[in-house]
Protein backbone atom coordinates (compact mmCIF):
# COMPACT_ATOMS: atom_id res chain seq x y z
CA UNK A 1 0.00 0.00 0.00
CA UNK A 2 2.10 2.79 -1.05
CA UNK A 3 0.98 6.43 1.17
CA UNK A 4 1.81 8.58 -2.28
CA UNK A 5 -1.15 10.20 -3.57
CA UNK A 6 -0.64 10.64 -7.18
CA UNK A 7 -1.09 13.78 -9.28
CA UNK A 8 -4.06 14.67 -11.17
CA UNK A 9 -3.09 13.97 -14.75
CA UNK A 10 -5.51 15.88 -15.98
CA UNK A 11 -4.32 20.05 -15.76
CA UNK A 12 -5.96 22.69 -17.31
CA UNK A 13 -3.84 24.53 -19.59
CA UNK A 14 -2.58 27.93 -18.60
CA UNK A 15 -4.05 29.99 -21.43
CA UNK A 16 -7.55 28.49 -20.57
CA UNK A 17 -6.78 29.04 -16.67
CA UNK A 18 -6.28 33.00 -17.80
CA UNK A 19 -9.35 33.45 -19.72
CA UNK A 20 -11.52 31.53 -17.22
CA UNK A 21 -12.76 34.37 -15.25
CA UNK A 22 -13.49 36.51 -19.03
CA UNK A 23 -15.83 33.84 -20.11
CA UNK A 24 -17.68 33.45 -17.01
CA UNK A 25 -18.20 36.78 -16.74
CA UNK A 26 -19.25 36.14 -20.75
CA UNK A 27 -21.69 33.94 -20.06
CA UNK A 28 -23.37 35.73 -16.96
CA UNK A 29 -23.74 38.41 -18.95
CA UNK A 30 -25.69 36.16 -21.95
CA UNK A 31 -27.53 34.69 -19.25
CA UNK A 32 -28.91 37.67 -17.70
CA UNK A 33 -29.76 39.68 -20.58
CA UNK A 34 -31.53 36.01 -22.08
CA UNK A 35 -33.21 36.28 -18.41
CA UNK A 36 -34.48 39.97 -18.81
CA UNK A 37 -32.42 40.88 -16.28
CA UNK A 38 -30.10 43.61 -18.12
CA UNK A 39 -32.26 44.99 -20.52
CA UNK A 40 -31.46 45.37 -23.99
CA UNK A 41 -31.57 49.48 -23.87
CA UNK A 42 -29.18 49.68 -21.13
CA UNK A 43 -26.46 46.51 -22.14
CA UNK A 44 -26.60 44.55 -25.49
CA UNK A 45 -26.17 40.47 -24.79
CA UNK A 46 -23.09 39.78 -26.24
CA UNK A 47 -24.24 37.27 -28.67
CA UNK A 48 -26.50 40.47 -30.15
CA UNK A 49 -23.28 42.70 -29.90
CA UNK A 50 -21.41 39.62 -32.10
CA UNK A 51 -24.10 39.52 -34.40
CA UNK A 52 -24.21 43.34 -35.15
CA UNK A 53 -20.63 43.63 -35.10
CA UNK A 54 -20.91 40.70 -38.03
CA UNK A 55 -23.96 43.10 -39.42
CA UNK A 56 -22.00 46.17 -39.68
CA UNK A 57 -18.98 44.57 -41.55
CA UNK A 58 -20.96 42.95 -43.73
CA UNK A 59 -22.86 46.01 -45.14
CA UNK A 60 -19.15 47.83 -45.30
CA UNK A 61 -20.23 50.52 -42.21
CA UNK A 62 -17.72 49.34 -39.75
CA UNK A 63 -15.12 49.57 -42.42
CA UNK A 64 -15.59 52.64 -44.01
CA UNK A 65 -15.58 55.12 -40.36
CA UNK A 66 -12.73 52.82 -39.19
CA UNK A 67 -10.91 54.04 -41.78
CA UNK A 68 -11.75 57.80 -41.49
CA UNK A 69 -10.68 57.39 -37.88
CA UNK A 70 -7.78 55.82 -38.43
CA UNK A 71 -7.07 58.19 -41.04
CA UNK A 72 -7.62 60.73 -38.42
CA UNK A 73 -5.12 59.09 -36.59
CA UNK A 74 -2.29 58.75 -38.63
CA UNK A 75 -2.47 62.76 -39.41
CA UNK A 76 -2.88 63.96 -36.26
CA UNK A 77 -0.18 61.88 -35.23
CA UNK A 78 2.70 62.19 -38.48
CA UNK A 79 2.18 66.21 -37.42
CA UNK A 80 2.45 65.24 -33.61
CA UNK A 81 6.01 63.06 -34.69
CA UNK A 82 7.19 65.96 -36.89
CA UNK A 83 6.82 68.84 -34.32
CA UNK A 84 7.31 66.58 -31.18
CA UNK A 85 11.11 65.40 -33.20
CA UNK A 86 11.73 68.80 -34.29
CA UNK A 87 11.37 70.74 -31.41
CA UNK A 88 13.13 68.06 -29.64
CA UNK A 89 15.85 68.48 -32.03
CA UNK A 90 15.90 71.96 -31.07
CA UNK A 91 16.39 71.59 -27.54
CA UNK A 92 18.52 68.65 -27.19
CA UNK A 93 21.01 69.64 -29.73
CA UNK A 94 21.98 73.35 -28.94
CA UNK A 95 21.96 75.48 -25.11
CA UNK A 96 20.18 78.17 -27.53
CA UNK A 97 17.65 75.69 -28.50
CA UNK A 98 16.91 74.66 -25.15
CA UNK A 99 16.35 78.11 -23.64
CA UNK A 100 13.91 79.15 -26.52
CA UNK A 101 11.95 75.73 -26.98
CA UNK A 102 11.84 73.63 -23.07
CA UNK A 103 10.58 76.30 -20.93
CA UNK A 104 7.19 76.77 -22.64
CA UNK A 105 6.90 73.20 -23.74
CA UNK A 106 7.09 72.04 -19.85
CA UNK A 107 4.84 74.78 -18.90
CA UNK A 108 2.17 73.85 -21.92
CA UNK A 109 2.64 69.64 -21.42
CA UNK A 110 1.27 70.47 -17.21
CA UNK A 111 -1.98 72.08 -19.06
CA UNK A 112 -4.85 68.63 -19.78
CA UNK A 113 -4.98 69.46 -23.65
CA UNK A 114 -8.15 67.88 -23.89
CA UNK A 115 -9.82 70.82 -21.22
CA UNK A 116 -8.71 73.26 -24.95
CA UNK A 117 -11.59 71.42 -27.11
CA UNK A 118 -13.54 74.79 -26.46
CA UNK A 119 -11.08 76.51 -27.49
CA UNK A 120 -10.23 74.48 -31.11
CA UNK A 121 -14.04 74.79 -32.08
CA UNK A 122 -14.23 78.48 -31.56
CA UNK A 123 -10.45 78.60 -33.77
CA UNK A 124 -10.99 76.00 -35.87
CA UNK A 125 -14.70 75.09 -36.57
CA UNK A 126 -16.14 71.72 -35.95
CA UNK A 127 -15.31 70.57 -39.08
CA UNK A 128 -11.80 67.96 -39.57
CA UNK A 129 -9.27 70.32 -38.36
CA UNK A 130 -10.12 70.48 -35.21
CA UNK A 131 -10.30 66.84 -34.24
CA UNK A 132 -6.73 66.50 -35.84
CA UNK A 133 -5.52 69.61 -34.11
CA UNK A 134 -6.51 67.73 -30.73
CA UNK A 135 -4.64 64.24 -31.69
CA UNK A 136 -1.50 66.00 -32.54
CA UNK A 137 -1.21 68.20 -29.81
CA UNK A 138 -1.48 65.55 -27.80
CA UNK A 139 0.89 63.01 -29.08
CA UNK A 140 3.18 66.28 -29.93
CA UNK A 141 4.41 66.32 -25.46
CA UNK A 142 5.27 62.76 -25.16
CA UNK A 143 7.45 62.72 -28.23
CA UNK A 144 9.04 65.86 -27.47
CA UNK A 145 9.75 64.83 -24.10
CA UNK A 146 11.40 61.17 -24.21
CA UNK A 147 13.26 62.21 -27.28
CA UNK A 148 14.61 65.39 -25.82
CA UNK A 149 15.27 63.23 -22.81
CA UNK A 150 16.91 60.60 -24.67
CA UNK A 151 18.92 62.72 -27.12
CA UNK A 152 20.39 64.36 -23.46
CA UNK A 153 21.05 60.93 -22.41
CA UNK A 154 23.55 60.01 -25.15
CA UNK A 155 26.47 58.97 -23.15
CA UNK A 156 29.03 62.03 -23.65
CA UNK A 157 32.15 59.51 -24.22
CA UNK A 158 30.52 57.71 -27.20
CA UNK A 159 30.05 61.39 -28.54
CA UNK A 160 33.75 62.07 -27.62
CA UNK A 161 34.77 58.98 -29.58
CA UNK A 162 32.68 59.92 -32.73
CA UNK A 163 34.79 63.25 -32.26
CA UNK A 164 38.19 61.64 -31.93
CA UNK A 165 37.14 59.36 -35.28
CA UNK A 166 36.34 62.65 -37.57
CA UNK A 167 32.79 62.68 -37.08
CA UNK A 168 31.53 66.15 -37.63
CA UNK A 169 28.48 67.24 -36.42
CA UNK A 170 25.90 66.00 -39.28
CA UNK A 171 27.89 62.77 -38.85
CA UNK A 172 27.65 62.36 -34.91
CA UNK A 173 23.83 63.31 -35.08
CA UNK A 174 23.07 60.32 -37.58
CA UNK A 175 25.72 57.83 -36.12
CA UNK A 176 25.94 58.93 -32.68
CA UNK A 177 23.19 60.65 -30.95
CA UNK A 178 19.72 59.64 -32.91
CA UNK A 179 20.40 56.21 -32.87
CA UNK A 180 21.48 56.18 -28.87
CA UNK A 181 17.87 58.09 -28.61
CA UNK A 182 16.36 55.90 -30.36
CA UNK A 183 14.90 53.48 -27.70
CA UNK A 184 13.46 56.71 -25.73
CA UNK A 185 11.73 58.33 -29.08
CA UNK A 186 9.98 54.80 -29.51
CA UNK A 187 8.85 55.35 -25.48
CA UNK A 188 7.40 58.10 -26.37
CA UNK A 189 5.76 57.00 -29.60
CA UNK A 190 3.88 54.36 -27.35
CA UNK A 191 2.78 57.33 -24.94
CA UNK A 192 1.64 59.32 -28.15
CA UNK A 193 -0.23 56.69 -29.64
CA UNK A 194 -2.30 55.87 -26.94
CA UNK A 195 -2.77 59.53 -26.14
CA UNK A 196 -4.03 59.58 -29.74
CA UNK A 197 -6.94 56.65 -29.26
CA UNK A 198 -7.76 59.00 -26.25
CA UNK A 199 -7.95 62.41 -28.27
CA UNK A 200 -9.69 60.79 -30.96
CA UNK A 201 -12.63 59.70 -28.88
CA UNK A 202 -13.26 63.10 -27.38
CA UNK A 203 -12.98 64.87 -31.09
CA UNK A 204 -15.10 62.67 -32.15
CA UNK A 205 -17.88 63.64 -29.89
CA UNK A 206 -17.27 66.79 -31.55
CA UNK A 207 -20.34 67.02 -34.45
CA UNK A 208 -18.48 64.19 -36.06
CA UNK A 209 -20.15 63.41 -39.21
CA UNK A 210 -17.80 59.83 -39.90
CA UNK A 211 -15.78 57.95 -37.72
CA UNK A 212 -16.19 55.44 -35.41
CA UNK A 213 -17.41 58.21 -32.19
CA UNK A 214 -20.18 59.37 -35.33
CA UNK A 215 -20.92 55.43 -34.75
CA UNK A 216 -21.23 55.49 -31.07
CA UNK A 217 -23.46 58.94 -31.18
CA UNK A 218 -25.94 57.84 -33.87
CA UNK A 219 -26.24 54.31 -31.48
CA UNK A 220 -26.76 56.75 -28.55
CA UNK A 221 -29.48 58.74 -30.47
CA UNK A 222 -31.37 55.36 -31.14
CA UNK A 223 -30.62 53.77 -28.07
CA UNK A 224 -28.72 50.98 -29.71
CA UNK A 225 -26.04 49.37 -26.97
CA UNK A 226 -24.82 46.77 -29.52
CA UNK A 227 -23.70 49.01 -31.49
CA UNK A 228 -21.64 51.24 -29.34
CA UNK A 229 -19.92 48.04 -27.18
CA UNK A 230 -18.81 47.38 -30.73
CA UNK A 231 -17.36 50.29 -31.23
CA UNK A 232 -16.06 50.80 -27.93
CA UNK A 233 -14.26 47.07 -28.73
CA UNK A 234 -13.06 48.31 -31.78
CA UNK A 235 -10.87 51.31 -30.00
CA UNK A 236 -9.41 48.88 -27.70
CA UNK A 237 -8.53 46.57 -30.56
CA UNK A 238 -6.95 49.76 -32.21
CA UNK A 239 -5.01 50.69 -29.21
CA UNK A 240 -3.24 46.49 -28.85
CA UNK A 241 -2.43 46.65 -32.68
CA UNK A 242 -0.66 49.91 -32.87
CA UNK A 243 1.13 48.92 -29.44
CA UNK A 244 2.20 45.52 -31.35
CA UNK A 245 3.39 47.37 -34.47
CA UNK A 246 5.40 49.98 -32.18
CA UNK A 247 6.90 46.58 -30.75
CA UNK A 248 7.43 44.79 -33.13
CA UNK A 249 9.18 47.77 -34.58
CA UNK A 250 11.07 48.18 -31.25
CA UNK A 251 12.48 44.79 -32.45
CA UNK A 252 13.76 45.52 -35.47
CA UNK A 253 15.38 49.00 -34.31
CA UNK A 254 16.59 48.15 -30.94
CA UNK A 255 17.97 44.79 -32.17
CA UNK A 256 21.28 45.90 -31.07
CA UNK A 257 19.86 45.80 -27.28
CA UNK A 258 20.94 42.80 -24.97
CA UNK A 259 17.31 42.32 -24.07
CA UNK A 260 16.41 41.55 -28.25
CA UNK A 261 19.61 39.50 -29.33
CA UNK A 262 18.31 36.93 -27.14
CA UNK A 263 15.09 36.94 -27.89
CA UNK A 264 16.12 36.66 -32.08
CA UNK B 1 76.20 47.94 -12.68
CA UNK B 2 72.95 47.82 -13.48
CA UNK B 3 72.53 50.54 -15.78
CA UNK B 4 75.90 48.25 -17.73
CA UNK B 5 72.92 45.41 -17.79
CA UNK B 6 70.55 47.72 -19.63
CA UNK B 7 72.86 48.92 -22.23
CA UNK B 8 74.26 45.49 -23.12
CA UNK B 9 71.15 45.12 -24.80
CA UNK B 10 70.85 48.30 -26.53
CA UNK B 11 71.52 46.85 -30.15
CA UNK B 12 68.89 44.20 -30.38
CA UNK B 13 66.06 46.96 -29.66
CA UNK B 14 63.65 47.27 -32.68
CA UNK B 15 62.44 50.34 -32.21
CA UNK B 16 66.03 52.30 -31.69
CA UNK B 17 68.42 49.33 -33.79
CA UNK B 18 71.07 51.55 -34.73
CA UNK B 19 70.76 53.58 -31.26
CA UNK B 20 71.14 56.64 -32.83
CA UNK B 21 69.20 59.62 -31.42
CA UNK B 22 65.54 59.77 -31.20
CA UNK B 23 63.77 60.20 -34.73
CA UNK B 24 62.04 62.60 -36.22
CA UNK B 25 59.06 64.12 -33.76
CA UNK B 26 55.71 63.33 -34.74
CA UNK B 27 54.41 65.11 -31.61
CA UNK B 28 56.42 67.97 -30.22
CA UNK B 29 55.15 69.93 -27.23
CA UNK B 30 56.49 72.95 -25.83
CA UNK B 31 56.15 74.70 -22.31
CA UNK B 32 52.25 73.31 -23.03
CA UNK B 33 50.59 74.52 -19.69
CA UNK B 34 47.16 73.53 -18.70
CA UNK B 35 44.73 75.28 -16.34
CA UNK B 36 41.00 74.52 -15.31
CA UNK B 37 40.01 77.63 -13.87
CA UNK B 38 42.96 78.51 -10.87
CA UNK B 39 44.25 74.70 -11.00
CA UNK B 40 47.63 74.47 -12.97
CA UNK B 41 47.03 70.66 -13.88
CA UNK B 42 49.89 70.66 -16.68
CA UNK B 43 53.34 72.73 -15.97
CA UNK B 44 55.25 74.12 -18.80
CA UNK B 45 55.08 70.45 -20.54
CA UNK B 46 58.17 69.88 -22.90
CA UNK B 47 57.36 66.79 -24.82
CA UNK B 48 58.17 64.97 -27.79
CA UNK B 49 57.28 61.89 -29.59
CA UNK B 50 59.34 60.42 -32.61
CA UNK B 51 58.37 58.40 -35.38
CA UNK B 52 57.23 54.61 -34.58
CA UNK B 53 58.25 55.63 -31.16
CA UNK B 54 56.49 53.26 -28.12
CA UNK B 55 56.16 55.89 -25.25
CA UNK B 56 54.61 55.47 -21.90
CA UNK B 57 53.34 58.03 -19.36
CA UNK B 58 52.88 56.68 -15.90
CA UNK B 59 51.38 58.72 -12.95
CA UNK B 60 48.90 58.31 -9.92
CA UNK B 61 45.69 59.72 -10.67
CA UNK B 62 45.17 63.14 -10.82
CA UNK B 63 48.90 63.87 -11.98
CA UNK B 64 47.41 65.28 -15.33
CA UNK B 65 48.35 62.12 -17.15
CA UNK B 66 44.52 61.95 -18.67
CA UNK B 67 44.62 65.56 -19.73
CA UNK B 68 47.86 64.90 -21.60
CA UNK B 69 46.54 62.45 -24.01
CA UNK B 70 43.47 64.42 -24.38
CA UNK B 71 45.16 67.07 -25.39
CA UNK B 72 47.30 64.76 -27.82
CA UNK B 73 43.84 63.71 -29.31
CA UNK B 74 42.96 66.74 -30.07
CA UNK B 75 40.23 66.68 -27.27
CA UNK B 76 40.81 69.52 -25.29
CA UNK B 77 41.92 72.89 -26.03
CA UNK B 78 45.40 74.66 -26.41
CA UNK B 79 45.67 78.06 -24.92
CA UNK B 80 49.55 78.30 -23.48
CA UNK B 81 52.31 76.89 -24.84
CA UNK B 82 53.03 75.05 -28.01
CA UNK B 83 51.39 71.98 -29.63
CA UNK B 84 52.13 70.47 -33.00
CA UNK B 85 50.25 67.00 -33.59
CA UNK B 86 50.24 64.83 -36.38
CA UNK B 87 46.43 64.97 -38.03
CA UNK B 88 46.31 60.94 -38.23
CA UNK B 89 45.43 60.28 -34.86
CA UNK B 90 43.22 56.96 -32.99
CA UNK B 91 42.64 56.85 -29.64
CA UNK B 92 41.75 53.23 -27.78
CA UNK B 93 40.19 54.09 -24.05
CA UNK B 94 39.99 52.81 -21.21
CA UNK B 95 36.52 51.59 -21.98
CA UNK B 96 35.63 49.99 -25.55
CA UNK B 97 33.80 53.16 -26.32
CA UNK B 98 31.86 50.95 -29.18
CA UNK B 99 28.63 52.21 -30.49
CA UNK B 100 26.37 49.75 -29.51
CA UNK B 101 23.91 50.25 -32.43
CA UNK B 102 26.52 48.99 -34.97
CA UNK B 103 27.90 45.94 -35.54
CA UNK B 104 31.70 45.09 -34.85
CA UNK B 105 32.74 45.75 -38.21
CA UNK B 106 30.81 48.76 -38.52
CA UNK B 107 32.58 50.25 -35.51
CA UNK B 108 35.82 49.29 -36.74
CA UNK B 109 34.52 52.02 -39.84
CA UNK B 110 33.37 54.59 -37.94
CA UNK B 111 34.40 58.02 -39.45
CA UNK B 112 35.72 56.67 -42.76
CA UNK B 113 33.56 56.80 -46.02
CA UNK B 114 32.96 53.93 -47.73
CA UNK B 115 33.42 56.00 -50.98
CA UNK B 116 37.16 57.10 -49.88
CA UNK B 117 38.07 53.25 -49.37
CA UNK B 118 36.45 52.42 -52.73
CA UNK B 119 33.30 51.31 -52.30
CA UNK B 120 31.35 49.39 -49.57
CA UNK B 121 32.86 45.88 -50.68
CA UNK B 122 36.54 47.20 -50.31
CA UNK B 123 35.32 48.71 -47.00
CA UNK B 124 34.12 45.78 -45.40
CA UNK B 125 37.38 43.83 -46.70
CA UNK B 126 39.42 46.46 -44.50
CA UNK B 127 37.44 46.13 -41.42
CA UNK B 128 37.35 42.19 -41.61
CA UNK B 129 41.62 42.03 -42.20
CA UNK B 130 41.76 44.74 -39.64
CA UNK B 131 39.44 42.39 -37.33
CA UNK B 132 41.86 39.58 -38.59
CA UNK B 133 44.79 41.44 -37.06
CA UNK B 134 43.19 41.33 -33.71
CA UNK B 135 41.74 37.60 -33.78
CA UNK B 136 38.35 39.20 -33.90
CA UNK B 137 37.19 38.52 -37.49
CA UNK B 138 34.84 36.02 -36.78
CA UNK B 139 32.97 38.30 -34.70
CA UNK B 140 32.80 41.46 -37.36
CA UNK B 141 28.69 40.79 -37.47
CA UNK B 142 28.22 40.17 -33.79
CA UNK B 143 26.61 43.62 -31.99
CA UNK B 144 29.08 45.03 -29.21
CA UNK B 145 27.36 44.02 -26.31
CA UNK B 146 27.64 40.67 -26.77
CA UNK B 147 31.81 41.22 -27.05
CA UNK B 148 33.87 40.16 -23.92
CA UNK B 149 36.13 43.09 -22.12
CA UNK B 150 38.73 41.50 -23.68
CA UNK B 151 37.12 41.08 -27.21
CA UNK B 152 35.44 44.90 -27.32
CA UNK B 153 38.87 46.18 -26.19
CA UNK B 154 40.41 44.51 -29.33
CA UNK B 155 37.99 45.82 -31.53
CA UNK B 156 38.37 49.19 -30.45
CA UNK B 157 42.12 48.30 -31.25
CA UNK B 158 41.12 47.27 -34.59
CA UNK B 159 38.91 50.40 -35.07
CA UNK B 160 42.15 52.61 -33.96
CA UNK B 161 44.35 50.40 -36.73
CA UNK B 162 42.56 49.94 -39.34
CA UNK B 163 43.09 54.31 -39.83
CA UNK B 164 47.05 53.63 -40.21
CA UNK B 165 47.32 56.49 -37.25
CA UNK B 166 50.66 58.44 -37.17
CA UNK B 167 50.06 58.86 -33.52
CA UNK B 168 48.21 55.99 -31.63
CA UNK B 169 47.35 56.98 -28.29
CA UNK B 170 46.04 54.56 -25.75
CA UNK B 171 44.44 55.56 -22.41
CA UNK B 172 44.87 52.77 -19.74
CA UNK B 173 43.39 50.39 -22.23
CA UNK B 174 43.58 47.55 -20.60
CA UNK B 175 43.15 48.62 -16.78
CA UNK B 176 39.40 46.69 -16.60
CA UNK B 177 40.59 43.70 -18.33
CA UNK B 178 41.66 40.68 -15.65
CA UNK B 179 45.37 39.65 -15.53
CA UNK B 180 45.56 36.76 -18.25
CA UNK B 181 43.60 38.98 -20.69
CA UNK B 182 45.62 41.94 -20.15
CA UNK B 183 49.18 39.63 -20.60
CA UNK B 184 47.78 38.83 -24.07
CA UNK B 185 46.69 42.31 -24.61
CA UNK B 186 50.04 43.21 -23.87
CA UNK B 187 51.41 40.82 -26.51
CA UNK B 188 49.17 41.66 -29.43
CA UNK B 189 49.81 45.40 -28.82
CA UNK B 190 53.12 45.18 -29.17
CA UNK B 191 52.68 42.91 -32.30
CA UNK B 192 50.51 44.97 -33.96
CA UNK B 193 52.82 48.26 -33.11
CA UNK B 194 55.91 45.99 -35.00
CA UNK B 195 53.52 45.89 -37.86
CA UNK B 196 52.31 49.16 -38.14
CA UNK B 197 54.88 51.06 -36.60
CA UNK B 198 52.81 54.79 -35.50
CA UNK B 199 54.39 57.04 -32.66
CA UNK B 200 52.54 55.73 -29.25
CA UNK B 201 51.59 56.66 -26.37
CA UNK B 202 50.24 54.99 -23.97
CA UNK B 203 49.08 56.58 -20.73
CA UNK B 204 49.17 53.79 -17.59
CA UNK B 205 49.54 53.62 -14.18
CA UNK B 206 50.59 49.79 -14.15
CA UNK B 207 54.85 49.68 -14.03
CA UNK B 208 55.10 46.31 -15.81
CA UNK B 209 53.09 47.32 -18.40
CA UNK B 210 55.01 50.40 -18.87
CA UNK B 211 58.22 48.05 -19.20
CA UNK B 212 56.86 45.70 -20.61
CA UNK B 213 56.12 47.89 -23.70
CA UNK B 214 57.65 50.78 -23.59
CA UNK B 215 60.71 52.64 -25.49
CA UNK B 216 60.64 55.02 -23.10
CA UNK B 217 58.89 55.73 -19.99
CA UNK B 218 58.05 58.90 -18.39
CA UNK B 219 56.73 59.82 -15.26
CA UNK B 220 54.04 62.80 -14.61
CA UNK B 221 54.05 63.99 -10.73
CA UNK B 222 51.36 67.08 -10.13
CA UNK B 223 51.64 68.13 -14.10
CA UNK B 224 55.28 68.22 -14.17
CA UNK B 225 57.43 65.18 -16.22
CA UNK B 226 59.83 64.41 -13.27
CA UNK B 227 61.38 61.31 -15.04
CA UNK B 228 62.21 60.11 -18.30
CA UNK B 229 63.83 57.10 -18.92
CA UNK B 230 64.22 54.78 -21.85
CA UNK B 231 64.03 51.03 -21.17
CA UNK B 232 66.44 49.26 -23.59
CA UNK B 233 65.70 45.98 -22.39
CA UNK B 234 65.24 43.17 -25.42
CA UNK B 235 61.99 42.70 -26.76
CA UNK B 236 59.20 40.20 -25.40
CA UNK B 237 60.18 41.70 -22.06
CA UNK B 238 58.85 39.61 -19.32
CA UNK B 239 59.13 40.57 -15.87
CA UNK B 240 61.96 37.43 -14.94
CA UNK B 241 64.30 39.09 -17.16
CA UNK B 242 67.69 40.64 -16.17
CA UNK B 243 67.05 44.31 -15.84
CA UNK B 244 63.47 44.14 -15.67
CA UNK B 245 63.25 44.40 -11.81
CA UNK B 246 65.76 46.79 -11.91
CA UNK B 247 63.40 49.67 -13.58
CA UNK B 248 60.62 48.49 -11.76
CA UNK B 249 62.03 49.59 -8.38
CA UNK B 250 63.28 52.69 -9.75
CA UNK B 251 59.35 53.47 -11.58
CA UNK B 252 58.09 52.57 -8.51
CA UNK B 253 60.41 55.03 -6.38
CA UNK B 254 59.84 57.54 -8.67
CA UNK B 255 56.22 57.40 -8.10
CA UNK B 256 56.51 57.12 -4.08
CA UNK B 257 55.62 53.51 -3.61
CA UNK B 258 56.39 51.85 -0.43
CA UNK B 259 59.24 48.26 -0.92
CA UNK B 260 56.76 46.58 0.61
CA UNK B 261 54.22 47.25 -2.10
CA UNK B 262 56.76 46.19 -4.62
CA UNK B 263 57.48 43.32 -3.37
CA UNK B 264 53.88 42.40 -3.60
CA UNK B 265 53.38 43.95 -6.86
CA UNK B 266 56.81 41.89 -8.22
CA UNK B 267 54.78 38.57 -6.56
CA UNK B 268 51.45 39.14 -8.57
CA UNK B 269 53.07 39.47 -12.24
CA UNK B 270 55.64 36.26 -11.33
CA UNK B 271 52.46 34.69 -10.04
CA UNK B 272 50.66 35.66 -13.43
CA UNK B 273 54.08 34.88 -16.07
CA UNK B 274 54.23 31.34 -13.94
CA UNK B 275 49.80 30.84 -14.39
CA UNK B 276 50.13 31.59 -18.38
Amino acid sequence: MSATIKPVNFRIPVWAQRFATTVALLLAWEAASKAGLIPARILAAPSAVAGTFWDMLASGELESNLLVSLGRVLTGLSIAIVTGSSLALIAGLSRTGEMAVDAPMQMLRTMPFLALVPLFILWFGIGETPKIALIALGGTFPIYLNLFSGIRAVDKKLVEAGNCFGLNNAALIKHVILPGALPSFLVGLRYALGISWLSLVVAEQVNATAGIGYLINNARDYMRTDIIVVCLLIYSVLGLTTDFIVRTLERFALAWRPSFINVT
Amino acid sequence: MQNQTLFAFKALDPANPSGSPAPKPVVQLRAFTRRFSNNTVLDSIDLEIGEGEFVALLGRSGSGKTTILRTLAGLDTVSEGEVKLPSARAVVFQEPRLLPWKRVWNNVLLGLEPKALGGAKAARTLAQKALSEVGLDHRADAWPSTLSGGEAQRAALARALVREPKLLLLDEPFASLDALTRIKMHALVASLWQAHKPAVLMVTHDVDEAIALADRVLILAEGKLIVERRVDLPRKRQPGQPGFAALRRYFLEQLGVEAEDETQQHAVAKEIILGS
